[in-house]
């Protein structure tokens, strides 16, 4: 893709601007008011709630392939968010990963 | 006031001596340089990506150097690659960070007191791994005068952010030299994975990503990718659902 200019500079300035506020908020204006602990409670759960779902269709139909599902692809997410769950470290989930998609075509005899 | 007069105890009083801002810092840097294992790659990859995806040198180092933050770079980027409208983009890589007001709250107690410019200086380079570095040291020594805890903070910054930027540029210059047969499209959805997968480790995270990943498959037809803003909405629901159930069930 080559993005519309005016698109990708109101991208960069306004996401800039509202995650330094976001960061701001209580730091910078709220003070030392607590949050509610119901608005706290869906915080903690942003991050796991918006990431799985963007990678989801990635990892199923990849578009390198035109949105066929490849096997190496699939095994290494697979790999990748095991070697997370287990080792908690984002590093060694990325090295599994990484060397589950380029040795699986390897081991299925496949063209790479 | 006779300065000759006053001993070391009661000019620490006052304010810390500078020997112990500087210990503070050097503290803050040493906690947070093994995240620099984590930062570089991450960054060195966001620039290539951005290149590959049509962005110029400057505009790929605006987008690290104004939003320093990289799982939203990524989700905006592919969003604009999915040619999502512009106000999608914003909502959804913005949900990303919404997590940073959580910091933003847990920092306050600590560094509320620091003049306006630091506290905004502050939130500025407020990410995952500064957060993670000071909060764990004003736990274990919530005690501590103000400017060592704004020094701690400053050091923990030191191995983080300029290699943000640093790797950033290096992956920009890059990226037009990685051949396309590299696979290195997937090296995105491996990147989110690695960064998630470590939080899965709670019912409620395992719940929250199970319906982030079902939602946004099912909801894929919607138009402009407001699928997966659904889907993150449910996700959080679910997440703070599935807490409240588990603290219901232990009490």
């Amino acid at each position: 893709m080559t993005p519309d200019r005016i698109e990708l500079w109101t991208v960069i300035l306004v996401l800039g601007a509202g995650t330094f506020l976001i960061r701001f908020s209580f730091l910078g204006l709220v003070g030392n008011r607590p949050l509610p602990e119901w608005l706290l409670r869906h915080l903690r759960y942003t991050a796991v709630g918006v990431m799985p779902g963007l990678v989801a269709p990635l990892v199923l139909w990849p578009p390198a392939t035109g949105g066929v599902p490849d096997a190496a692809r699939l095994v290494a997410a697979a790999i990748a968010v095991l070697a997370g769950v287990l080792t908690r470290s984002g590093l060694w989930a990325v090295i599994c990963g990484a060397a589950a998609l380029y040795l699986t075509p390897v081991l299925l005899g496949l063209p790479g | 006031m006779a300065p000759s007069s006053r001993s070391p105890a009661e000019s620490s009083a006052a304010a810390p001596p500078p020997a112990a801002a500087r210990r503070a810092f050097r503290r803050g840097l040493i906690n947070a340089a093994p995240f620099s294992l984590v930062i570089i790659p991450f960054a060195l990859l966001f620039g290539v990506v951005a290149t590959e995806a049509g962005l110029t040198l400057f505009e790929t180092m605006s987008f690290s150097v104004l939003v320093i933050a990289g799982a939203s770079q990524f989700t905006a980027l592919q969003l604009m690659a999915d040619q999502a409208p512009v106000l999608i983009v914003l909502a959804t890589s913005l949900a990303v960070n919404l997590r940073m007001a959580m910091y933003s709250v847990a920092l306050t107690p600590h560094l509320g007191a620091a003049p306006l410019w630091q506290r905004a200086l502050i939130s500025y380079v407020l990410v995952d791994q500064t957060f993670a570095t000071a909060i764990a040291e004003y736990d274990r020594r919530p005690g501590a005068p103000l400017a060592e805890k704004v020094a701690y903070f400053a050091g923990a910054v030191a191995p983080i952010c300029p290699l943000w930027y640093g790797a950033t540029f290096a992956g920009a210059a890059l990226g037009t030299a990685i051949p396309a047969g590299f696979a290195l499209d997937f090296a995105v959805p491996i990147t989110f994975l690695a960064m998630i997968a470590p939080a899965l480790r709670t019912l409620p995270h395992l719940a929250a990503a199970f319906v982030s990943v079902v939602g946004a498959l099912a909801l894929v037809w919607v138009p402009y990718s407001g699928g997966l803003l659904v889907a993150a909405v449910a996700a959080m629901a679910t997440g703070a659902q599935v807490e409240l159930w588990l603290e219901r069930r232990r009490a």
